[in-house]
C-alpha cells in the first residue's frame, strides 16, 4: 500500500494546530518552534509527494477513499494529479516561510500559529479533495482562520477588511454550494445513478442538460471569480491584502487567490465543458480587463502594499486568460503563473513587510534611497521585482509567455491587449522601486537597517525557486502536461471545441504551416 | 314502509356504551414520566415546607424524569423502527412512529439541557425552588404529546399544555419587569394563535367530517371535494396557528420581545423545544394529514419560508441586544426548517428533523453562554457587554464562537450538515428559487454572527471592566462563574454540535428512518 500522502498532509498541520493551541501563549519560543516544526514536516511530506509522483500519469494518484457520510453518498476521497501537485507543494513551501516571517505577532501567539496551521490543513484539503462535498467543506473551513488572521492580527482597518473578505467569499461559496447540490441531485435522478459527490463520476456523466450546465457554470464560476478575483469582483482584495499581517498577505496572494483559478481548472472545465467553451469569451474579456485595470490602478497607488496587491489582480488575469484559452500551452502557462506568482508575490509581500517593520509606514513617498542604506534589501528587492514583472530567466516570464502564446493561437485580440499588461507591470513595479530605493537617502532612510539572517532565510528560497523555474521549467511542465492534455481532451470530447493542431507542435510548426500555405 | 323498517332494523341494536379505548401506556409513557416527575417535584416542596434545603435535589429529580422518559422513548424506537411496526393507539389519537420518537428525542435533549443550564441561573438569582423544574417538565410533556398527536384535537390539547407552562416560565423572573411583560405578551398572542388554530381545526372538520389525521388523509386521498374553500381556509388557519408557535414570519412579532424579556435559560428552552414541537405538529399535520393537498399548501409555506429567512436575517443585522439578535436568528432558522417542510417529501421531513436536532444543541448552548454573560440580574445582554470577551473569558468566547459559526453553517459543525441536508431536500423537490433564497440568507446571517465574534475578539474590553471584573472576583465568585451543571450543558452542546458536524452519518441515518406513520 502506498503511503497515504493526502491523509498525512491533512493530519500533520491539523495535529500541529491542536498541539500549538495547547501551549500557553506566554511560551512564545516554544509555540514558534513547535508550529514551525509541524509545518516543516508538512513541507517534507509535500516534497516527498513531488518525488514519488509519477510524471507520466494523467489521472489521480495516491487516491484514498473512505465512506464519510453514508446517507448522503459523501466520501473522504483524496488524490493528487498534475494540476493539484504543485499547488500542494507551494502550500507546503509557503507556510513555513510565512510562519518564520511572523516575528511581530504581539498578542495571543499560540492562537495565531494554531490558526495558521488550521489554514494550512484546509488548503491542503482543498487541493487534494476529489469529492465535491469534501472540497466545499475545506473551502468554507479555510475562511474562518483567514478571517481571524486578518481581523485580529491585521493593521488599522483590519475589522472592515476581514468582514469584507468573509462576506465576499461566503456569498460566492453560497452559490457554489447551490451549484454542487443541484449537480449532485440532478445526477442522482438519472437512471441507474445514486447520490454521489465524486468528481470523477460526475464528470463522466453525460446527461446534464446544456442549459442547466450553463447555469451551474455560473454558480460555480461566481464563487471562483470572487476568489481569483476577476475584474468587477476584486474589490475585497486590496483591503484584505493591505490590512492583513505580512504572513497573511503572503498566504492570501500566494495561495488563496490560486483557489479560484484552481477551481476553474478542476471543476468548471471538467464538469461543464461546453458551458466553459461558451463562456470562454466572457472570461477572457474579464481576464484581459483585469490585467490592464490591475496594472493601471497599481501604477496610481501611493501605498507600496497596494501596488503589490493590485499587481496580483493583473497576474491572476494571466492565469484566467491562459485557462480559458483552452489550449494545452495556455493552461500550462496559467498553472505555471500560479506557482510563479506564489513565489514572487509572496517574496514581495515579505519585503514590503520588512520595509514596514523598519519605518512603520508603507507610503512610497516616505521612502527614498533605501538601497544605499540597505544594499542587500535593495538588491533582493530588485531581483524579486524582475521575477514578478517577467524578466526572461525568472519564473514570471515563462508563465506569462506560455499563457500569452496559448491565447494568441486561438484568440489573438485578447493576447494582444493582455501583452500590454506585461509592459505596464514593468512600469508600476520599476517606478515603485525607483521611488523607494534609488536616490539619496534622507532622514530615517539613511539609517535603514539591512535585512537580517532570518529575513534572508525567508525571502531567498522563494527567489531561488523562481530563478530555478525560470531557467529550467521542465520539471514543472512535464509533471503538469499529462493532466492538462487529458483535461483538454475531456473538454474536446464533450463540446464542439477543437484545439488547433498547431499548438501541440509549438511555435516552429506555426512557421512551417505558414510556409506550407504559401 | 318496508324501507323504513329496514332502516330501523339497521339502527336497532344501538350500543349506548361509550367505547373506552384500550390505553397503551407505553405509547404515552414519555409524557407520563415527565408529568409524574413534575408532580413529585411539587409534592416534595409542599411536604418539605422549607424544613430542609432541597435545592440540589430538584435538578437530579428532574433529570431522572427526563432519563426515564428517554428510556421509554428508546424502547419505543426499538419497537417502531427496528421491528418496523409503527401503529396508532388510544382510538387513533396517538401515533407511535419513528417520526414521533425522533422528535421526542429532540425535545428531551432540549429539556435536559434546559434543566442543566438553569441551575447556575437559579442559584445566582436566588429563586431556587421546584417551580422552574416542574413547569419545564410540564411544558415538555405537552411538547412530547405534540410530536405524536394524530388527531387535530390532540394537537390543540398538546399546544395548550406546552404553552400554559411556558407563559408562566416566561414571567418567572419576578424581579424584572420585562419578564412579566414577556409573559403577558406571550400569553395574549399565544391564546390568540390557539384560537386561530382551533378555528382552522373546526373548518377542516367541517370539510372532512373528522379530526383524526389518518382519517383526514384517507378522506382526502379517496374523495374529490366539489368546493375546497372551507378545507383550504382550514389549512391556512392551522398554518397560522402553528406558524405563531414556530415563529415564522409574519407571525413572529412576539418572538423578539418574549425572547428578550424571558429569563435567558427559558429563552433557550423555548427557542429549541417549542420550535421543535411546533414543527413536529406542522410536519405531521401538513405532510402527513394534508399530504394529498400539498399542491395547495406548499405555496403558502414557500411564502412563509422566504419571509422568515429574509426578515429574520436582515433584521438581526441591526440588533444591539444579543438576545434579540438570537431571537431574530431563530426566526431565520425557522425559515430553514420550513424549507424542509415545503419540500413535502420523505427527505424533507427527515432533513427538517435533523435540522431541529442540530439547532437544539446550538441554540441552548448559545443561550447558556448568554445566561452566564448576563451575570446577576440577567441584564447584561447588549453587544457592549461582550466586548473583549475573548481575553476576559477565553473559553466562553471560544465556545460562543464555535456555536455561532455553527448557526452560520460553517462546515465541520452540525449547522452546516443541517443546512446542506435541507437544501438537498429542496433541490430534490426542484425548488431552486427557494434554495437560492436560503443560501443568500445564510450569507446575510453570517454577517451578524460575525459581528458578535468581532465584538468578542477584535474590540478591546470596555474601560474599567478589568477592574470591575477583579472587584467582582474579590467580592465573591468570578464574574463569569460557570456552575458545574451549566458547564456540563454547555459542554454537551458543543460536543454534540461538533460530532454531528464531523460524523453526521449516524444521526442522518436515524433521521432518515424517522418516517411518518402514513
Amino acid at each position: 500500500m502506498a503511503f497515504p500522502y493526502a491523509a498525512a498532509l491533512l493530519a500533520v498541520p491539523a495535529a500541529g494546530a491542536a498541539v500549538t493551541a495547547a501551549i500557553p501563549a506566554s511560551k512564545e519560543k516554544a509555540v514558534r518552534a513547535v508550529s514551525i516544526g509541524f509545518s516543516l514536516v508538512a513541507l517534507i511530506l509535500s516534497a516527498a509527494l513531488l518525488v514519488d509522483f509519477d510524471k507520466g500519469v494523467a489521472g489521480y494518484q495516491f487516491v484514498e477513499s473512505k465512506v464519510w457520510i453514508k446517507p448522503l453518498g459523501i466520501h473522504y476521497l483524496m488524490g493528487v494529479d498534475g494540476i493539484s501537485l504543485f499547488m500542494v507543494v507551494l502550500t507546503g513551501l509557503l507556510f513555513p516561510i510565512a510562519m518564520l516571517a511572523s516575528t511581530h505577532v504581539g498578542k495571543r501567539v499560540n492562537a495565531y500559529f494554531a490558526l495558521m496551521l488550521v489554514l494550512e490543513a484546509a488548503l491542503m484539503g482543498i487541493f487534494l479533495s476529489v469529492d465535491l462535498f469534501l472540497f466545499f467543506v475545506f473551502w468554507e473551513a479555510m475562511l474562518v482562520p483567514m478571517y481571524f488572521l486578518i481581523g485580529v492580527w491585521g493593521y488599522d482597518r483590519r475589522v472592515y477588511a476581514a468582514l469584507k473578505f468573509f462576506i465576499y467569499t461566503a456569498a460566492g461559496s453560497a452559490l457554489l454550494l447551490l451549484g454542487i447540490l443541484s449537480l449532485a441531485v440532478l445526477h442522482a435522478k438519472a437512471p441507474g445513478a445514486h447520490l454521489t459527490f465524486d468528481l470523477r463520476t460526475l464528470m463522466a456523466w453525460k446527461g446534464l442538460d446544456p442549459n442547466t450546465a450553463r447555469w451551474l457554470f455560473l454558480a460555480f464560476g461566481a464563487s471562483f471569480a470572487i476568489k481569483v478575483p476577476l475584474f468587477p469582483l476584486h474589490t475585497w482584495l486590496p483591503d484584505a491584502h493591505v490590512e492583513a499581517p505580512t504572513a497573511g498577505s503572503v498566504l492570501l496572494a500566494g495561495l488563496l487567490l490560486k483557489l479560484g483559478a484552481y477551481g476553474f481548472l478542476r471543476f468548471s472545465l471538467t464538469l461543464f465543458p461546453q458551458a466553459s467553451v461558451d463562456f470562454a469569451p466572457l472570461m477572457l474579456t474579464l481576464a484581459t480587463i483585469g490585467i490592464l485595470y490591475g496594472a493601471i490602478v497599481a501604477t496610481m497607488q501611493r501605498d507600496l502594499k497596494k501596488v503589490v496587491a493590485y499587481s496580483s489582480v493583473a497576474h491572476l488575469g494571466f492565469v484566467v486568460l491562459g485557462t480559458f484559452a483552452l489550449t494545452t500551452v495556455g493552461i500550462e502557462g496559467g498553472l505555471f503563473t500560479m506557482v510563479s506568482h506564489g513565489l514572487t508575490t509572496g517574496a514581495l509581500f515579505l519585503l514590503v513587510g520588512i520595509l514596514y517593520d523598519r519605518r512603520h509606514t508603507r507610503q512610497i513617498d516616505a521612502f527614498g534611497g533605501v538601497w544605499k542604506a540597505a544594499p542587500k534589501l535593495g538588491g533582493i528587492f530588485l531581483a524579486v521585482t524582475f521575477a514578478s514583472i517577467g524578466l526572461p530567466g525568472l519564473s514570471g516570464f515563462v508563465g506569462e509567455f506560455l499563457s500569452l502564446i496559448g491565447t494568441f493561437v486561438v484568440h489573438r485580440p485578447y493576447a494582444v491587449f493582455a501583452a500590454a499588461g506585461v509592459i505596464l507591470a514593468a512600469v508600476y513595479m520599476l517606478w515603485s522601486f525607483q521611488r523607494v530605493f534609488t536616490g539619496e537617502p534622507t532622514g530615517e532612510n539613511a539609517t535603514f537597517a539591512d535585512m537580517n539572517r532570518l529575513e534572508m532565510a525567508t525571502v531567498l528560497p522563494l527567489l531561488g525557486f523562481s530563478l530555478f523555474l525560470g531557467l529550467y521549467p521542465k520539471p514543472l511542465l512535464e509533471r503538469v502536461e499529462p493532466s492538462v492534455k487529458a483535461l483538454i481532451a475531456h473538454v474536446e470530447s464533450r463540446s464542439d471545441y477543437q484545439q488547433p493542431k498547431v499548438v501541440e507542435l509549438g511555435p516552429k510548426a506555426v512557421a512551417s504551416s505558414k510556409a506550407g500555405a504559401k | 314502509m318496508i324501507g323504513l323498517v329496514a332502516l330501523l332494523g339497521q339502527t336497532a341494536p344501538v350500543d349506548t356504551r361509550i367505547p373506552v379505548p384500550k390505553v397503551d401506556w407505553l405509547a404515552v409513557g414519555p409524557e407520563v414520566a415527565l408529568i409524574a416527575t413534575a408532580m413529585v417535584l411539587v409534592l416534595m416542596a409542599a411536604l418539605n415546607r422549607g424544613r430542609r434545603d432541597l435545592s440540589g435535589i430538584y435538578l437530579d429529580v428532574g433529570l431522572a424524569g427526563v432519563a426515564a422518559s428517554g428510556l421509554i422513548t428508546v424502547k419505543l424506537w426499538s419497537i417502531v423502527v427496528s421491528k418496523g411496526a409503527a401503529y396508532q393507539t388510544l382510538s387513533g389519537m396517538v401515533a407511535v412512529d419513528g417520526f414521533a420518537v425522533f422528535a421526542r428525542t429532540i425535545i428531551l435533549s432540549a429539556t435536559a439541557l434546559g434543566l442543566l443550564v438553569a441551575q447556575g441561573y437559579l442559584r445566582r438569582e436566588q429563586v431556587e425552588g421546584p417551580e422552574y423544574h416542574a413547569l419545564l417538565l410540564l411544558s415538555a410533556s405537552g411538547m412530547l404529546l405534540m410530536t405524536s398527536a394524530n388527531d387535530l384535537i390532540v394537537v390543540f390539547l398538546a399546544l395548550e399544555i406546552l404553552s400554559i407552562a411556558l407563559y408562566v416560565l416566561a414571567a418567572f423572573d419576578r424581579k424584572r419587569l420585562e419578564s412579566g411583560e414577556a409573559g403577558l405578551k406571550y400569553f395574549v398572542l399565544g391564546a390568540f394563535s390557539s384560537a386561530v388554530l382551533l378555528y382552522g381545526v373546526a373548518m377542516v372538520y367541517g370539510a372532512t367530517g373528522t379530526t383524526s389525521l389518518t382519517a383526514i388523509a384517507d378522506f382526502l386521498a379517496q374523495n374529490t371535494l366539489f368546493s375546497s374553500g372551507l378545507l383550504l381556509a382550514g389549512f391556512a388557519l392551522i398554518l397560522v396557528g402553528l406558524g405563531f408557535k414556530v415563529a415564522a414570519v409574519p407571525f413572529h412579532m412576539w418572538t423578539p420581545d418574549v425572547c428578550q424579556g424571558s429569563p435567558t435559560p427559558v429563552t433557550g428552552f423555548m427557542a429549541a423545544g417549542a420550535k421543535a414541537a411546533g414543527f413536529a405538529a406542522l410536519l405531521r399535520v401538513f405532510v402527513g394529514g394534508f399530504g394529498s393537498y400539498a399542491v395547495d399548501w406548499r405555496p403558502l409555506v414557500l411564502v412563509l419560508a422566504i419571509a422568515s429567512l429574509l426578515v429574520g436575517s436582515v433584521v438581526a443585522l441591526v440588533q444591539q441586544d444579543v438576545k434579540r439578535m438570537l431571537a431574530y436568528s431563530s426566526i431565520s432558522h425557522a425559515g430553514y426548517v420550513l424549507i424542509g417542510v415545503q419540500a413535502a417529501s420523505k427527505d424533507g421531513v427527515s432533513s427538517a428533523l435533523f435540522y431541529l436536532l442540530a439547532y437544539t444543541f446550538m441554540v441552548v448552548g448559545s443561550f447558556a453562554i448568554v445566561t452566564i454573560v448576563g451575570r446577576k440580574g440577567d441584564r447584561r445582554h447588549s453587544l457592549d457587554d461582550y466586548r473583549g470577551l475573548g481575553s476576559r473569558a477565553p473559553l466562553l468566547a471560544a465556545a460562543m464562537t464555535f456555536l455561532l459559526l455553527a448557526q452560520a453553517g460553517i462546515p465541520l459543525t452540525s449547522g452546516f450538515v443541517a443546512k446542506f441536508n435541507v437544501f438537498e431536500a429542496s433541490v430534490q423537490a426542484r425548488e431552486y428559487g427557494l434554495t437560492l433564497v436560503g443560501v443568500i440568507s445564510t450569507v446575510i446571517a453570517t454577517f451578524f454572527y460575525l459581528r458578535l465574534i468581532v465584538v468578542m475578539y477584535m474590540t478591546d474590553a470596555p474601560e474599567g471592566s478589568e477592574e470591575a471584573d477583579a472587584a467582582a472576583e474579590t467580592a465573591g465568585g468570578r464574574p463569569f462563574a460557570l456552575d458545574p451543571a451549566t458547564a456540563l450543558a454547555l459542554g454537551i452542546a458543543v460536543v454534540a454540535t461538533l460530532v454531528m458536524g464531523v460524523a453526521p452519518g449516524y444521526f442522518l441515518d436515524l433521521a432518515g428512518r424517522a418516517t411518518l406513520l402514513f
